[in-house]
């Protein structure tokens, strides 16, 4: 009867685009990064440090955005550092998703003493700091790539398990699975096909949310020496570097902040501007 | 007489609901199926009547082994499944399949049709001779749908339509029986009689022996072979149709009869409307269920709990007083037949 | 005079394909101490029927055309000030789900006595008194315990009694009834039709019952309305509709019910399905189910059909009808 005409949605297709569209640059960059990085990153030229961006009035154009400390061309290390940033943010991401959503679709899809013990201990590791956590363990095992996915990704899987875990016991009421489990379908059977389905949209916003934080996060601990060590170009071990320069040379610390601003940014609006789309209820309904 | 399909002894389902206050560990228990014996024929449409919470739904669950009884058996061709699990279950759920009431919830709206009406095939990892998408197409065929629909999803059809895709995917696996849970009481007055020729066309083609669950007792009325009543979590009248609608002996299916609106102008009104509202399921009375609302309660009522006893052919009737109250017929039509026709 | 008179109402929403009408050019008359049936099967438009006189059509749908007088007002031109002080007062709407229609963080009394507090005119205390003796009248026992309950506290049927109690407090000259009991249990659907049955009389009042199932305009309709694809398709009283329906579509939908009087092999099936709105064909909407459809019925839809003063169809040619 009535159809509901779904007001003016062009919002979130912009979110997209643009999110996208930085996110893509991004990436590209970190694939890329051997042919558009004009030096070595890891190249010391003393005679060259502390030079500032092109624009600036010592400037010049062999070094775009400058030189760091030890002479290390900036916009080649901010390219290289790109990869292990976002490696380290999505793999993080990617793994506390798998863990988390596991964990919290058997926690709501089985109940009982399985869901008590899953969901109490997410909301015990949710009462702890989860940056406090993760530098305990990096200050206890040492970083390294492997060590700070394994971290952040263990320490964000809560947020997975409580989202998937509502979502899933509202589906696991829905006709539709009663159905299944009457034509014979094992748990893993439905889980596999009926459940996690109908969880996809969600997840895919949480997860591109939570890469934006686990970017944030690795910064944070490379920042606090607790990242990778110091000669590895990523962007928290350049604005830890940048720090001791701040007043003599800002620019070390700005391009790294910025970058990391703009992907985050970029990251959100992605993940906002999906969320705007996948949301059911901005969709036409029947 | 015809074989027996599922034979239900004793059957109980109790189900477990937080009770009394903050504090109290008391747990409280719905009795949903209260003690349940009932045998459904080979071939036969056993019609389940009743109101809502009297237990019906949840019966048909149970012989489906959907839900886990708290007591009882339910032989199904023989074999007690009542404590069945894991794979020797699934098994048997494959041999029983069910249409729901809603057309809506119960097609996985990420699906298209092809994968839905086969989806039991694949579960039961018995791949169709034709392949699935030609047995999807036949599947659809045998239910008055398109083969061109097989690529749509379900948010693309009307709820009779989605009914017949639901009906399809129930006859996959070739099932002995069918439980249909209220499957036309979602549906509007002129797809539900298009509805239900096509369950009692597919009955004949496939052999089905159906348990009909239904509220409207217009519909059992015309697709039944036996009908049972049920009231409060017991069957309280088992009776073959034209047995119980002509001569219903429980008060119980007397009120229910009486309180269908009617089917002419001519007869409005001639009817006893039943006081109160059924009792709650947390705590039914004692003695007969029925005694708090029924007309010829008198004392022993509250006391003794009647069992389901012979009272003719093929009739049983669980009531103390069946014999003193005697069948009351209840004018269902007009005397001349049918208008308009 | 009548009570209601409804001229050529056309209600539209606003749809991808443009605007398309869910309410088509309904014209009906409710005279003082009438039931009115109005039965149609979903998306018909009834309900859309029943919004629209009360002026409460969701935007973004919106009426269209038409007139509706009710007690010689027009309503269509009243101010939304004005229209409130109608309704609760002079005409009142029950609905199917009762439990959605009464808020659950009031009791029961405070939401009888809403309507009266409203619209002026009585103190606390009348109020509670008239609040009291409503819900007793409606057949709740024990109303002054009940009086402090929450909706949720009460079973379906007495929550349908608490929605009446609560429409017709202030005894309005019109109530609305939308399917109001479909969502209940055969016994208590019984109690109460007959509860509104009394009331009706006692009160005086019109009823417009909006329902798809015929059992119950059999039991409290006077005359009846079908609906069809929006458009009213057959008017008559109600023993006229049962013995002769004229419509094609009303006689379809009389046979399609299984009736426990005879057995029959097969019921009597309308074939194929209700149009979407938006894909209405050019001329009569059920032609393409109807079985005595022919190319006149394709061109335009069908003129109004009056077999007697008080029968019409929307119908080419109507069954009966000789000539």
């Amino acid at each position: 009867m009535a159809t509901r005409r779904s007001g003016p949605r062009f919002g979130h297709r912009i979110k997209i685009g643009l999110g996208a569209a930085i996110v893509l640059g991004a990436v590209l960059m970190a694939i890329l990064a051997p042919l558009l990085a004009p030096h070595d990153p890891y190249r010391q030229d003393l005679l060259a440090r502390l030079q500032p961006p092109v624009w600036a009035e010592q400037g010049a154009w062999k070094h775009p955005l400058g030189t760091d400390n030890y002479g290390r061309d900036l916009l080649s290390r901010l390219i290289y550092g790109s990869r292990l940033s976002i490696m380290v943010g999505v793999s993080a991401a990617l793994l506390s998703a798998v863990l988390g959503s596991v964990l919290g679709m058997l926690a709501g899809y089985k109940g009982g003493w399985l869901q008590q013990v899953i969901m109490r201990f997410a909301d015990a590791h949710l009462a702890f700091p989860e940056i406090l956590l993760a530098i305990l363990i990096v200050a206890a095992v040492g970083g390294s790539a492997l060590n700070l996915i394994l971290v952040l990704g263990v320490s964000g899987w809560m947020v997975y398990a409580r989202v998937m875990y509502n979502l899933t016991r509202a589906v696991r009421e829905r006709p539709f699975i009663e159905a299944a489990v009457s034509h014979g379908a094992s748990d893993a059977y439905i889980l596999a096909r009926h459940v996690f389905p109908q969880l996809v949209p969600v997840l895919t916003v949480v997860c591109t949310l939570q890469v934006a934080q686990m970017i944030l996060q690795e910064t944070a601990l490379s920042f606090l020496g607790l990242g990778l060590p110091p000669p590895t170009a990523t962007w928290g071990n350049m604005l830890a570097e940048g720090r001791d320069r701040l007043w003599v040379a800002p620019w070390i610390a700005n391009f790294a902040g910025l970058a990391i601003i703009l992907v985050v940014w970029g990251i959100n609006m992605l993940g906002n501007g999906l969320r705007e789309h996948l949301d059911p209820k901005a969709k036409e309904r029947r | 007489m015809a074989e027996t399909l599922v034979d239900i002894a004793g059957l109980e389902k109790h189900f477990a609901v937080a009770g009394g206050g903050w504090f109290s560990r008391r747990k409280l228990a719905v009795r949903a199926v209260d003690g349940v014996d009932l045998a459904i024929r080979r071939g036969e449409t056993l019609g389940l009547v009743g109101e809502s919470g009297c237990g019906k739904s949840t019966l048909g669950r149970l012989i489906l082994r959907l839900v886990r009884p708290s007591a009882g058996a339910i032989r199904f061709g023989g074999v007690d499944i009542a404590t069945l699990e894991g794979a020797a279950l699934r098994a048997v759920r494959r041999r029983a399949q069910m249409i729901f009431q809603d057309p809506y919830g119960s097609l996985n709206p990420r699906m298209r049709v092809a994968d839905l009406v086969t989806e039991p095939l694949r579960i039961a990892g018995r791949p169709p001779a034709a392949g699935y998408r030609a047995h999807a197409e036949s599947l659809l065929q045998s239910v008055g749908l398109d083969a061109q629909h097989a690529e749509r999803y379900a948010h693309e059809f009307s709820g009779g339509q989605r009914q017949r895709i639901g009906i399809a995917r129930a006859l996959a696996l070739e099932p002995e029986l069918v439980v249909a849970d209220e499957p036309v009481s979602a549906l509007d007055v002129s797809i539900r009689a298009q509805v239900i020729n096509l369950m009692q066309d597919l009955q004949a083609r496939h052999r089905l022996t159906y348990l009909f669950i239904s509220h409207d007792l217009g519909v059992v009325h015309h697709i039944a072979d036996r009908v049972a009543v049920m009231y409060l979590g017991r069957i309280v009248e088992l009776a073959p149709k034209r047995a119980l609608y002509a001569t219903p002996r429980h008060p119980y299916t007397q009120s229910l009869l009486a309180a269908i609106p009617a089917a002419t102008p001519a007869l409005r009104g001639r009817r006893v409307a039943l006081g109160g509202d059924p009792p709650s399921p947390l705590a039914p009375p004692p003695g007969c269920r029925f005694h708090t609302r029924c007309p010829h309660a008198i004392e022993r009522c509250r006391r003794e709990d009647p069992p389901l006893q012979a009272a003719g052919e093929g009739h049983s009737v669980a009531c103390l007083r069946a014999d003193e109250i005697g069948p009351i017929a209840i004018p269902l039509i007009q005397p001349g037949g049918r208008a308009g026709r | 005079m009548a009570l209601l008179e409804v001229e050529g109402l056309r209600t539209v929403f606003p749809s991808q394909e443009g605007e398309v009408s869910a309410v088509e050019g309904a014209s009906f008359s409710l005279s003082e101490g009438e039931v009115l049936g109005l039965v149609g099967e979903s998306g018909s438009g009834k309900s859309v029927t029943a919004f629209s006189l009360m002026r409460l059509v969701q935007a973004p749908g919106r009426i269209a055309a038409g007139s509706v007088r009710f007690e010689g007002r027009d309503l269509l031109s009243l101010d939304e000030r004005e229209m409130r002080k109608l309704r609760g007062r002079r005409m009142s709407m029950i609905f199917q789900e009762p439990l959605s229609s009464l808020n659950p963080v009031w009791t029961v009394g405070q939401q009888v006595m809403e309507p009266m507090l409203l619209h002026g005119g009585v103190t606390r205390r009348e109020a509670r008194e008239r609040a009291l003796a409503m819900l007793a009248r409606v057949g709740i026992a024990d109303a002054a315990r009940r009086f402090n309950d929450y909706p949720h506290q009460l079973s379906g049927g007495l929550r349908q009694r608490v929605m009446i109690a609560l429409a017709l407090v202030c005894e309005p000259k019109l109530l609305i009834a939308d399917e109001p009991t479909s969502a209940l249990d055969v016994t208590i659907q019984a109690q109460i039709l007959e509860l509104l049955r009394d009331l009706q009389r006692e009160l005086g009042m019109a009823i417009l019952m909006i329902t798809h199932d015929l059992g119950v305009v059999a039991e409290i309709a006077d005359r009846v309305n079908v609906m069809y694809a929006g458009r009213i398709v057959e008017s008559a009283p109600v023993e006229t509709l049962f013995r002769a329906p004229a419509h094609p579509y009303s006689a379809g939908l009389l046979q399609s019910v299984p009736d426990m009087g005879e057995e029959r092999e097969r019921l009597p099936t309308i074939r194929g399905i209700v149009p979407r709105p938006g894909e209405m064909p050019p001329g009569c909407a059920f032609a393409p189910r109807c079985p005595y459809a022919d190319a006149a019925c394709t061109v335009a839809p069908p003129p109004v059909h009056t077999l007697t003063d008080d029968h019409a169809a929307a119908c080419v040619r109507p069954l009966g009808a000789h000539g």
